[in-house]
């Protein structure tokens, strides 16, 4: 306990004595656990088993898109498929990894001894198995679980939903309630908890895009719950928020949809710039181009993710002002993203680079994102969305930025910080294998999707016209290809968490820069219980 | 700062409270959603109970965890930084807050100057006046919906005013009470404080008055179309955050009486102080747009 009673051992370092909380045996120290290392262990191995579930839903749907026709599922399975994977995959694997990185990194790359709240935090993840397992098994009860899609658009998730619509609403309050615990932490971490010398412009990227995504998170997740709540009601107590014939609108369901779903999608980007951030330099050898360039950027898209959401909505009837105004809000967003990539380049530019497993995951992702950024521009552009929209090159757009993108930079964070959390090298082989794997079968997968995009292939539909089947066997082809090679991943972490491997020093890697590289690998239960000093 | 200067950041040891407190959200969405499909579907289960289960566990949760920080802060755990973390976590939740009501504030808004207008074939809508509701009149507050239903607009005189001039009041006392307690003025901050209360609870029970009036007398329901929808949904959670104030602040007028808080260390006054300030700005912000205007 924090009561310096039970110092029975003799030590001389000024601190020991405290805090020398003993760690309970078994399960009850992950129930009850208050440290942010726990914590952060816990949520990245949920969404890993998150990203697992929902990577299994990819294959049904792969498995049925295979041919043309109906082939295993019936329609309304394979709705579900997709709004599941849907849902699993942005709350459940991409937000908890990212919670996850951010509670082992940011205390230690701040100097800070814990989360600022280490209580909310156990709180905050704990939440999240339950409102998954209620979406689980919504699955599995009569008229099966949702099937609108992630967006749940109005009237699919009111007129026309099952009564298990009512589970969903609630799930989805209670994991909102957990991501705002789960950013007020943080975003309070980063304000109180600096130590001296931690300057704003001195903090490492990561905390810096994480601070922004807090934010964010904290903004919009309220506005979720607001929708949800809506939802509910125009359902189940006949309010008609999202019906023409009481002076609604379903449009009006996109609007507050789409307010909170576009500052959603950066915040599944901004930790993974972060991330790249990091990495990069180290790997590069080379201090990060344009530190400040970097900061500003981050924040401009953050404020401009606001003004964007109708991009989504290009297609239901706006008025021209309208579609217009957005369309340009959108462009403006990739100047800062542009000035990152460009950022990025620029410091590998004359680097003395090698290529290990973290940085071979960066560089997969810049460029990979990159092409996802272009995809999205031209789907900013009004005319051309009219005929993209609700094709499979919008598919293909949100899996490059997501896949490629936020899940790339997971990978890349895991490779590079985890031999600072067990104190082991992992399988340098294995983690190959899973790069290269993934590389190839990624693109095979998601490639070919802009092509039967843009000839006009719909999304979110079980069967599809014959001339786009050959395509679709090999995005089938590619989506089984990565299911399996994400095995090679499970393998290794497994291994890593076994502590196999070769000892690593503190530093890990030779251009590692940052406090936590300064402290012992594996990194201690408890690090900095006094500030360092930062010069 | 020199390492000896450094107050140490009190990280809590183990505690079962959160987990419990993840147990409870489970069984009240479980039951909620169960309760909400049971009761507007006429169908028979348990939903109710395990929504009762839920919230009470989670009062068990909020009892025990509180009773661990009170008696952390008044044996001298905390240190100021740790105070800065509970008065940010404090301000931000709260602005999450905001943003919630923000969601229906947008909702009001956007029926008002746009489905509205446009179901009326405003803007680039001239056919879908024309076809679906010719007789349609774009009006607000809509008294009657395209579908046909009619209801009546709240007027802002009477209860509503009366509403709103006491919770300008409460606000107003507690202030002072957050004032006397800084000056240590024990009998003034418990007077204050009850005063607070007090008006907060005049206030849910005249707000109770006026849903009653409005079913009863106006035909203004939850299902009378856009307006009543956004009327009670924003007036319903406005209602359910005071009620939540109210209780919070009564509980810091119990520990009050029993003598805790002290002119610098009074975080849970002060928060409980700063969420009812909010709920008096959403509700003015609501009397202007949903009332008046
Ligand atoms: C250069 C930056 C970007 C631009 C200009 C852009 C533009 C767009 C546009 C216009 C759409 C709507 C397409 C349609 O439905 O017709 C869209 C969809 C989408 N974008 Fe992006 N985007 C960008 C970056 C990102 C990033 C970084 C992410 C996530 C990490 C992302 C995730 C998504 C998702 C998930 C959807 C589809 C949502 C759905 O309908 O289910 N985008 N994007
Ligand atoms: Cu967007």
């Amino acid at each position: 306990m924090t009561t310096a009673t039970d110092s029975t051992h003799i030590d001389d370092h000024h601190d020991d004595d405290h805090h020398e909380h003993h760690i309970p045996p078994g399960i009850k120290r992950w129930l009850y656990t208050t440290n942010h290392k726990d914590i952060g262990t816990l949520y990245l191995w949920f969404a890993f088993i998150m990203f697992l579930t929902g990577g299994a839903m990819a294959m049904v749907i792969r498995a049925e898109l295979f041919q043309p026709g109906l082939q295993i599922v019936d329609p309304n399975f394979f709705n579900q498929m997709t709004t599941v994977h849907g849902l699993i995959m942005v709350f459940g694997a991409v937000m908890p990894a990212f919670t996850g990185l951010a509670n082992w990194l940011v205390p230690m790359m701040i100097g800070a001894p814990d989360m600022a709240l280490p209580r909310m935090n156990n709180w905050s993840f704990w939440i999240l198995p339950f409102a998954f397992a209620i979406l689980l098994a919504s699955l599995f009860m009569e008229g099966g679980g949702p099937a609108f899609g992630w967006t749940f658009y109005a009237p699919l998730s009111t007129t026309y939903s099952n009564d298990g619509t009512a589970l969903f609403v609630f799930a989805v309050h209670i994991m909102g309630a957990s991501s705002i615990m789960g950013a007020i932490n943080v975003i309070v971490t980063i304000f109180n908890m600096r130590a001296p010398g931690m300057t704003w412009m001195k903090m490492p990227l990561f905390v810096w895009t994480w601070l922004i995504t807090a934010f964010l998170l904290i903004a919009v997740m309220p506005v979720l719950a607001g929708a949800v709540t809506m939802v509910l009601t125009d359902k189940f107590f006949g309010t008609s928020f999202f019906d023409a014939a009481g002076g609604g609108d379903p449009v009006m369901f996109q609007h507050i949809f789409w307010f909170f779903g576009h500052p959603e999608v950066y915040i599944m980007i901004l930790p993974a710039f972060g991330i790249i951030s990091a990495i990069v330099p180290t790997f590069a050898r080379k201090r990060l181009f344009g530190y400040a360039s970097m900061v500003y950027a981050t924040a401009s898209i953050a404020l401009l993710s606001f003004i964007v959401w109708a991009h989504h909505m290009f297609t239901t009837g706006m008025p021209v002002a309208a579609e217009l105004f957005f369309m340009f809000a959108t462009m403006l967003i990739s100047v800062p993203t542009g000035v990152k990539v460009f950022n990025w380049v620029a410091t590998m530019w004359r680097g003395s680079m090698t290529f290990e497993v973290p940085m071979l995951f960066a560089i997969a992702f810049i460029v990979l994102f990159t092409i996802g950024g272009l995809s999205g521009l031209m789907l900013a552009i009004v005319p051309v969305d009219f005929q993209y929209h609700d094709t499979y090159f919008v598919v293909a757009h949100f899996h490059y930025v997501l896949v490629t993108g936020a899940i790339f930079s997971i990978m890349a964070a895991v490779y590079y910080w985890l031999p600072k959390w067990t104190g082991k090298m992992f399988h340098i082989g294995l983690a190959k294998w899973h790069f290269w794997c993934s590389l190839v079968s990624v693109n095979v997968l998601f490639f070919p999707m802009h092509f039967v995009g843009l000839a006009g292939m719909p999304r979110r539909i079980p069967d599809y016209a014959l001339q786009f089947a050959d395509f679709n066997k090999w995005i089938s082809i590619g989506g089984f290809a990565f299911g399996l090679s994400q095995l090679i991943f499970l393998a290794l972490l497994i291994k890593a968490c076994k502590k196999q491997g070769e000892p690593v020093s503190d530093q890990v890697w030779e251009g590692a820069e940052g406090l936590e590289w300064e402290i012992p690998s594996p990194a201690p239960y408890h690090s900095f219980e006094t500030p360092p000093v930062v010069k | 700062m020199s390492e000896k200067e450094y107050e140490k950041y009190y990280v809590p040891a183990e505690s079962p409270w959160p987990f419990m407190g993840a147990v409870a959200l489970f069984l009240m969405a479980v039951g909620a959603g169960n309760f909400v499909i049971e009761s507007t579907r006429g169908k028979e289960g348990y939903g109710a109970y395990i929504l009762g289960a839920g919230f009470i566990v989670l009062i068990v949760m909020l009892v025990g965890w509180f009773r661990n920080q009170i008696h952390e802060s008044m044996s001298g755990m905390y240190s100021a930084q740790l105070g800065r973390s509970y008065r940010q976590g404090m301000s931000w939740f709260i602005f999450s807050e905001v943003m919630f009501f923000g969601a229906f504030f947008g909702a009001l808004f956007y029926a008002r100057f746009i489905s509205v207008p446009w179901l009326g074939g405003a803007s680039n809508n001239d056919m879908t006046g024309e076809i679906l509701w010719p007789t349609f009149e774009a009006i607000w507050p809509l008294v009657q919906t395209p579908g046909g239903l009619t209801t009546e607009a709240m007027p802002w005189t009477g209860l509503p005013l009366i509403n709103t001039v006491l919770l300008l009041a409460s606000s107003v006392t507690c202030h002072f009470a957050h004032v006397a307690l800084e000056n240590n003025n024990r009998g003034k901050l418990k007077l204050m404080l009850g005063l607070t209360v007090l008006l907060g609870a005049i206030f849910m029970v005249m707000q109770i008055e006026e849903y009653i009036h409005a079913y009863n007398e106006m035909n203004l329901t939850l299902q009378s179309g856009i307006y009543g929808n956004t009327f009670f949904l924003l007036t319903g959670f406005h209602g359910f955050h005071v009620t939540l104030g109210a209780i919070i602040l009564f509980i810091m007028l119990l520990r009050v009486f029993k003598g805790h808080f002290t002119p610098d260390n009074h975080f849970a006054f002060m928060a409980a102080s700063w969420y009812w300030h909010f709920v008096d700005v959403v509700w003015v912000i609501l009397f202007a747009v949903v009332y008046i205007f």
